[in-house]
């Protein structure tokens, strides 16, 4: 796993095409009674066609709300977006009217939950919940949508459509039902997908199933994935670029090969190490697990400087002071990190 | 579906059969002898003698409930001490007047108090769901016949836009119906209204928490179309059940509203029982209402198929 | 094993159970300012029926035919009902009868159902037979048993009292061998019975400690529905005895003559609707604070 992921022709991005959807300076947060939660903090990306984008960090790091923010689906109150700007083909959608969000929402971005069981509605058909989006945004008939709705459930490999259309979510597997959501996501041809940790509640065999019809997807359509999770298996598997998230921040972001290869922050080096590895066929070969000590700080009530600063190995007194900024190590290749330069050479 | 039907239907004979043994035994369960009870302070000895004779009070108690039950098969809920005419006619006279108030203050409260309750749970924390609630909580707090003469002090008398009290059967003139029972649904229903537009509130909050809200936000469907298509529809099952576990109160409501509004009911039918201690009418009534109040909650219960295609029968 | 597996299996002791539920109390009352207009509320009503003696009104049950059916005036600021008595000093006295019943039957209703639920949670044999009891009692609605019950052994405070405690028992069962079914397979009552302790020991001392919560917030929406069930039964002439001012026979004496003075309603009439209405926001307050979990119910 630590090797570099097999490269294939998507991976292979041209990195001068316009991106589809630009996040700049980003900050969503919550008013508490116990104070304002930074959820988001100053996070910045670009996403390009056909490109898959993983966003790692470990829970509560922000994955999540940065998907959510995206979607304008973070309630608000409590949250807001106290700054920031999300392009999406040059618009603002801060800036769209509820109305025309929702336009968005659905048809050119959508999104695919954890947890396909309770992810779709109990009480109506696979069917019903999937014209749903395609007659609210195409302006399909009921008739036009249930043939577009068959055509969906054909192109990510269910068997017996027809069938299907009537049935009930819990009358399916919950392998069916993440291909049925992937569906209702994909009806309206998006340009942009976003997957929250599409396959972590799913059996390791139905995971890789998953996983392949998205690439498969990616490749057919040219759809953006973003891809949230904090396995970086996945990640590696699946990612042409990778952005760490920490405490609501981005603290590195590079190419999937060049981060597998030099990873430039401490924090990226822990969930790496933490992952488990097999190098050989021999029991031995299985190293012994490090974890990352300490946990991730209440967001509410972050430290001056770096925000890892506390479960650092390599701090120093300067990290406590000042928050390290996103540095470029070559290559597009970026972190925030003091100490970057002074980081032990990377064994994988 | 149909076995299942006929399940439930064999699961409440014995609990109908319990609540005809309650009833019977609530004649016995008087601390004195109960042909006195019933004949009350005033009678002579010649007359309780007469009502125990007429009441088979002297023959031992299992026999006395046999009779009383082998009648109860026939249709035959004993005979009135008062007026002397069978309680199932007496029964069967008034039951018109309490059906039809029953059912409309069933519609009136519940087109209400659904839709209340989930404006309350949308606008959660905002002013709008606190009046509701508060309007909510009021109406448990107000006993039926204060808001039952308020209202005709205001409706009848005051404004004149309503008779003050009686009651006009629907088969007899439609728009003098609806006249009369205006005032008395209202009155009636508020009690119940706050009942279901609380349970709505608590049972939407609970589904608008849930995934498939958030995926059917995600698809760009207009909060209308989530909150009634994608949400109610799952919280139908708790709703309706509360619908049926509240007509006890509604029940309850009928025996004071139909005395307040003078309306020829059974809720008067109990009343006027009451005052003349004519027991076997009260048996009569309370049977005939628990035995409505099982067997609409059974079928509130089938309604369950309808909401959530997990249920099967 | 964990520090923490070990608090699963051994639950604090009753006094700090106690302790806690007190400190959450307070905690709400702090937070939640319509629980403590609930409780204020409450004090103010009991103060005013209790103290009513101490006033110097005129005497409840004192005739006067000439001012009979009076408007509020300075000497009677409620005015007077068809006898003349004084409807202030009537309303005021009539609260302690509706807060007794009140009470009584919420204390009496919680305990007897206390009792039957903790047995019928934990025996099988006789949860068969007390629950189909309780359901058929269920089925009867709660006002008729009551009327019925009261016209048969005849008009006193405390056949009130234990007319219309019956019809709530069995939704006391059925909430307290919930929690007991809840509670009978988790970890720390297994590790007890495990261990040998008594059955009697383990009801007492690990579940009846939480069903308290649930529990007092019970009491409290029955308190409120036997205070107007109480003016029901007054009402249907099945009630408090006419001697004794209730707010359910004030307002019963009252409605042949609301077309004369709507005052003999509507006094005591808006007296027990406060106090229902600020016993129901305890009520919902505490719930909230002590049991998050039933939040849900109503």
């Amino acid at each position: 796993m630590s090797n570099a992921p097999e490269s294939d022709a998507a991976a292979l991005q041209d990195r001068n095409a316009a991106p589809v959807l630009e996040v700049e300076d980003l900050r969503t947060w919550f008013d508490t009674r116990d104070g304002v939660v930074k959820a988001v903090e100053g996070l910045s990306f670009d996403l390009r066609p056909g490109e898959i984008l993983g966003v790692v960090g470990e829970s509560g790091c922000g994955k999540s709300i940065t998907s959510l923010s995206i979607m304008q689906l973070v309630p608000t109150p409590p949250g807001r977006y106290a700054s920031g700007a999300i392009r999406f083909n040059g618009r603002d959608l801060l800036k769209l009217s509820p109305d025309e969000m929702r336009r968005i929402r659905g048809n050119e971005i959508s999104m695919i939950f954890q947890d396909p069981m309770s992810s779709l509605n109990p009480v109506l058909t696979v069917g019903d919940q999937l014209t749903e989006a395609i007659i609210l945004h195409q302006g399909l008939g009921y008739k036009g949508a249930m043939t577009r709705a068959r055509e969906m459930l054909d192109l990510v490999h269910i068997p017996e459509p027809e069938a299907r259309l009537r049935e009930y979510p819990h009358q399916l597997s919950g392998g069916m039902r993440q291909r049925v959501m992937i569906a209702m996501a994909l009806s309206c041809n998006p340009s942009v997908l976003i997957a929250d940790e599409p396959t972590t509640a799913l059996d390791v065999t139905i995971q890789a199933q998953i996983l392949a019809l998205m690439e498969e997807i990616r490749d057919k359509l040219q759809t953006a994935i973003i891809l949230i999770t904090h396995d970086l298996g996945v990640v590696a598997e699946m990612a042409d670029r990778v952005l760490v998230m920490y405490a609501g921040r981005k603290v590195e972001e590079a190419n999937v090969i060049d981060l597998f290869e030099r990873p430039q922050h401490p924090y990226t080096r822990g969930l790496m190490r933490s992952v488990p590895r097999v190098t050989g066929g021999e029991a031995s070969a299985v190293e012994r697990l490090s974890e990352i000590p300490g946990i991730v700080p209440a967001l509410n009530n972050l430290p001056k400087g770096c925000v890892f600063a506390d479960r650092c190995a390599f701090v120093t007194d300067r990290c406590r002071r000042e928050y390290p900024p996103l540095v470029d190590r070559g290559e597009r290749h970026l972190a925030a990190c003091w100490e970057s330069e002074n980081l032990p050479e990377w064994t994988a | 579906m149909f076995a299942y039907v006929v399940r439930r239907l064999l699961a409440t004979i014995p609990i109908m059969a319990l609540v005809a043994v309650f009833v019977f035994m609530l004649l016995h369960m008087s601390p004195g002898d109960p042909a006195v009870v019933i004949a009350g302070d005033f009678a002579s000895v010649a007359q309780v003698e007469e009502i125990r004779t007429q009441l088979g009070l002297n023959d031992p108690l299992h026999v006395q409930f046999l009779n009383w039950a082998a009648g109860l098969f026939r249709g035959d809920l004993g005979t009135s001490i008062y007026s002397g005419l069978p309680v199932s006619r007496l029964i069967g006279q008034r039951i018109e007047p309490t059906f039809m108030l029953t059912l409309t203050t069933m519609i009136i409260a519940i087109t209400l108090a659904i839709p209340l309750g989930v404006i309350a749970a949308w606008k959660v924390g905002t002013w709008i769901d606190r009046a509701v609630m508060t309007v909510a909580v009021l109406g448990f707090s107000l006993p039926v016949f204060v808001l039952g003469y308020a209202l005709i002090l205001g409706g009848s008398v005051r404004l004149g836009w309503f008779p003050v009290q009686g009651y006009t059967s629907i088969f007899t003139s439609f728009p003098g119906f609806l006249r009369h029972i205006t005032l008395p649904a209202l009155t009636l229903g508020l009690v119940y209204m706050a009942l279901i537009a609380r349970m709505t509130r608590a049972t939407m909050l609970e589904v608008l928490n849930e995934d498939y809200v958030r995926t059917a936000y995600a698809k760009g469907l207009p909060t209308r179309k989530v909150l009634i298509k994608h949400a109610l529809k799952n919280a139908m099952v708790p709703i309706s059940t509360t619908i049926g576990l509240g007509l006890a109160l509604l029940i309850g409501g009928v025996v004071v509203t139909e005395s307040v509004f003078a309306i020829p009911g059974l809720g008067r039918l109990t009343v006027d029982a009451v005052l003349r201690t004519d027991y076997p009418v009260i048996q009569g009534v309370i049977l005939v209402f628990s035995l409505t109040y099982v067997l609409l909650n059974l079928l509130i219960d089938l309604t369950y198929v309808l909401f959530d295609p997990r249920i099967r029968y | 094993m964990t520090d923490r597996s070990h608090d699963r299996l051994q639950d604090p002791p009753l006094s700090a159970r106690l302790t806690e539920n007190a400190v959450a109390m307070a905690d709400a009352l702090r937070r939640n300012p319509t629980m403590l207009f609930g409780l204020v509320v409450l004090t103010v009503m009991a103060l005013l029926a209790f103290g009513a003696p101490y006033f110097g009104l005129p005497e409840p049950m004192r005739q006067s035919p000439i001012d009979r059916l009076q408007d509020p005036s300075a000497a009677h600021w409620f005015g007077t009902d068809m006898y003349g008595r004084d409807l202030l000093s009537r309303v005021l006295h009539g609260g302690q009868i509706s807060l007794v019943v009140g009470l009584s039957v919420a204390a009496m209703a919680t305990s007897v159902g206390l009792v039957i639920g903790l047995v019928a949670g934990f025996n099988r044999r006789v949860d068969a037979i007390v629950m189909r009891f309780m359901d058929a009692l269920m089925s009867i609605p709660s006002i008729l048993l009551a009327i019925a019950l009261v016209a048969l052994w005849g008009s006193s405070v405390q056949n009130v009292i234990i007319a219309l405690t019956i019809p709530e028992v069995p939704r006391v069962v059925r909430l307290v061998r919930s929690v007991v079914l809840m509670l009978r397979d988790q970890t720390f009552v297994q590790a007890a019975i495990a261990c040998g302790t008594s059955t009697t020991r383990i009801l007492f001392r690990h579940i009846m400690p939480n069903t308290i919560p649930p529990l007092i917030v019970q009491a409290t929406y029955i308190c409120a529905q036997a205070v107007i069930f109480e003016a029901y039964l007054s009402f249907v002439g099945a009630g408090t005895p006419p001697e004794i001012p209730s707010w359910g026979n004030i307002m019963a004496e009252g409605r042949m003559f609301f077309f004369q003075n709507f005052g003999i309603i509507m006094y005591p009439g808006i007296f027990l609707a406060i106090t229902v209405f600020a016993i129901n926001t305890f009520g919902d307050g505490l719930r909230d604070s002590l049991d998050p979990r039933m939040k849900r119910r109503i």
